[in-house]
């Protein structure tokens, strides 16, 4: 039986070997970047960023993934290898500031912090680091060293209200929230705004998963909807939302009766909702996080850091914005309409939902 | 003769973690291996990014603090018996009274306001766990399936509280002033302004406080004996409702003390939860993993700290997923459930040794 031990541990320990045999291929390479963080004059690019992701992680396929897209464009734009963008995940609010300390370690020019729940680490962050620059995406940070980059998503919601609206065929749509709180609240209140424009009549089930990433409550909630006779539901909840098109998906291809729709959130999301025989996305309300840091570094770069400036984009900065989907013409039409009003002024979105 | 048998005791208690560990960053290598990364330059990634700055180890003992609270918690339940999976919701429980009472007297002075908080916090967390714990006593209900319901409903409260009573419907409340602080300035200076606080060193006395109530006092000696047979205990004239009340109410009681640690530590406020906080659940792996020994809890929170503080350098130092760390993780906590593996073939080798020895001649 103790040869049975020693062959685990012949097994690891050949393991070990494999990979150190491996290690000096990879070394190399690896060195090189590594002396490249410490000689920062050498880098193939001067100008770097680095950016601390919220619970949700790059791959939310939303929020933080947008932001992630953006900067890897950003890069492709200056002609620039990867290494001149990073992300740092964060599973758990305590890593936000440990995760910005370490972007700062490794020399970023400037380091987003892309989430409102980043906004209290930014803050203290660059209370200690004067001399580096940061951002922070859908709050305000008024320091000289943080550019804060928000968002008038209610226009967007709205937009995308009007197109529930226009395609509902039960007069019943859902929509369910992240985390409620000042930057979901836009969301409701536009989207809300946005279906009632249209037709006042329309039920709408407003349901919380107080979760970004948590896929299975989204698709319990959606379940819940969609049982009692929605036929529309908009996320505006991070990753929450990919059990919402779980569920819709599902549903679709076991044969619902009607035709099952999901608005997606701050990206394109026409590519979740594919099923057996078509794509169930109706329209996604889209927030140009990657545009917006894009732009900002730009900025930095040609005219200095927008330090202390707090940069709102809406439709009129081309900052939100919808797709077209698989939104009929009449629903398209009319959401081409009400973008028109909103840009001429004619209709102001709410930012919060009335108080009940 | 009896000293070097307990002696050999002893080791062979650490043989099990000890291997465990070892098991799993090798199971964590292979894994790398097979997705065509270099375990190598990723455990350096992860250890010598911790080890290199004062800041990050500073970050890593203070994860620990938070760890060992929560991981002693779950071990005096354990050994009275019993499951308490809820260890996060009641450091949440801890975690939002704390952080409420720091802003509700932000006045007092300091020592009282620091000392009151905690308090405070241990209290709503022994509360809250007590729940179950009557409920186990007087109607036999499983203190599993309680304590997990009782999670979300921390969960939800916490965050209903934060945004209607602590906060005009905003994700965060007010930070708590200085007086509530528990920074400890050299601290702070030694590992370069890193979070970690005058929590750590409470966790050294409440170890030392937990091994003591647990071997030294009659209240922990009948815990102990209530969790190795419940029969022969209420035999032996022991209140079999007494004893799960009380050792629900002071796992709960740690939790929460972790929690208010956590919350006034690190955070200095509470913001809306996306989720249980990863120290509960942490804390239940680190109490498997020190095998509910108060200082194999403290060395393997330390560990946890580590891993998890490490594992954020992993993605960019060496290209592998963090996720990696949790695998890692994940391998360990396997490895010391599954620890009657290890042990059969130590108790095997040993068995052998003896009988070879025996066989050999009297001179032992």
């Amino acid at each position: 039986m103790t040869t049975k031990l020693r062959n685990l541990f012949a097994i690891g320990a050949s393991a070990f070997l494999l990979a150190a045999c491996q290690g000096e291929n990879a070394g190399d390479s690896s060195e090189g970047a590594g002396d490249s963080n410490d000689t920062d004059t050498e880098e193939t690019a001067d100008f770097k960023l680095g950016m601390v992701t919220d619970e949700g992680g790059v791959d939310d396929r939303s929020f933080n993934q947008s932001g992630w897209e953006g900067m890897q464009a950003w890069a492709e734009e200056h002609g620039v290898d990867d290494s001149a963008v990073k992300y740092y995940q964060s599973d758990d609010a305590a890593d936000f500031v440990p995760n910005l300390n370490q972007a700062i370690q490794d020399q970023y020019d400037i380091i987003y912090g892309v989430g409102f729940q980043l906004s209290d680490a930014v803050t203290q962050v660059a209370d200690a680091n004067p001399d580096q620059h940061f951002g922070i995406v859908d709050a305000v940070v008024e320091k000289d060293n943080v550019v804060s980059l928000n968002f008038r998503d209610n226009e967007a919601a709205y937009l995308v209200g009007v197109a529930a609206a226009h395609t509902t065929e039960t007069d019943k749509v859902g929509f369910i929230g992240g985390i409620a709180g000042p930057v979901i609240d836009k969301f409701e209140a536009g989207f809300v705004a946005g279906v009632e424009s249209v037709d006042p009549e329309i039920e709408i089930d407003i349901q919380y998963a107080e979760s970004f990433s948590d896929a299975a409550i989204g698709q319990q909630i959606a379940a819940g909807m969609y049982s009692s006779g929605a036929d529309v539901i908009y996320h505006a909840s991070g990753a929450v939302g990919n059990g919402v098109f779980t569920e819709a998906t599902d549903r679709m291809e076991s044969g619902s009766e009607n035709q099952l729709w999901v608005i997606g959130v701050d990206r394109d999301q026409e590519e979740l909702g594919e099923y057996a025989d078509g794509n169930l996305t109706l329209t996604s309300s889209l927030k140009g996080v990657g545009t917006a840091i894009q732009l900002a570094s730009n900025q930095a770069m040609e005219e200095g850091f927008p330090g202390g400036e707090n940069l709102v984009y809406g439709l009129a900065e081309d900052g939100v914005g919808i797709t077209e989907g698989n939104m009929s013409e009449d629903a398209w039409a009319a959401v081409e309409e009400a973008r028109q009003q909103i840009l001429d002024g004619e209709i102001e979105v709410p930012e919060a939902p009335e108080a009940e | 003769m009896q000293l070097i048998r307990q002696h050999k005791k002893w080791l062979n208690s650490l043989l099990v973690p000890g291997l465990s560990i070892v098991f799993g960053f090798i199971f964590g290598a292979i894994l790398m291996i097979a997705f065509g990364y270099n375990p190598i330059i990723a455990y350096d990634a992860m250890i010598s990014g911790v080890f290199a700055s004062p800041y990050f180890i500073g970050e890593a003992l203070r994860q620990a603090t938070a760890l060992t609270f929560t991981g002693l918690g779950f071990a005096l339940a354990f050994k009275a018996g019993f499951f308490n999976i809820g260890i996060a919701g009641q450091a949440l429980a801890g975690w939002v009274s704390a952080i409420w009472f720091a802003l509700a007297f932000p006045d007092l002075p300091r020592i009282i306001l620091v000392t009151l908080s905690i308090g405070v916090g241990i209290l709503v967390g022994a509360l809250w766990a007590s729940i179950a714990g009557v409920l186990r006593a007087y109607f036999g209900t499983s203190e599993v399936i309680v304590t997990i319901m009782l999670n979300y409903t921390a969960l939800q409260i916490t965050n209903f509280l934060i945004r209607d009573v602590l906060s005009e419907s905003g994700n965060t409340t007010e930070s708590v002033g200085e007086n509530a602080s528990l920074s400890i300035g050299w601290l702070s200076t030694l590992t370069q302004s890193s979070r970690l606080n005058l929590g750590f060193f409470l966790a050294i006395v409440v170890v030392i406080l937990y091994w003591i109530f647990m071997t030294r006092t009659t209240a922990g000696f009948e815990i102990r004996a209530v969790g190795l047979n419940p029969y022969a205990s209420t035999y032996a004239g022991m209140s079999a409702e007494k004893n799960i009340i009380l050792s629900m109410f002071l796992s709960g009681g740690l939790a929460g003390l972790g929690g208010a640690i956590h919350g006034l530590g690190t955070f200095g406020n509470i913001f809306t939860q996306g989720g249980l906080p990863d120290i509960g659940f942490n804390g239940i792996a680190v109490a498997l993993l020190g095998l509910s020994n108060p200082i194999g809890i403290f060395f393997s929170s330390i560990l946890f700290g580590v891993l998890d503080i490490g594992a954020g350098f992993m993605p960019n130092r060496a290209g592998v997923p963090d996720e990696m760390a949790d695998i890692v993780t994940s391998a360990i906590i396997f490895f010391v459930g599954a620890n009657y593996i290890i042990r059969y073939f130590v108790d095997k080798r040993t068995a052998k040794k003896e009988a070879a020895s025996s066989t050999k001649g009297g001179d032992v």
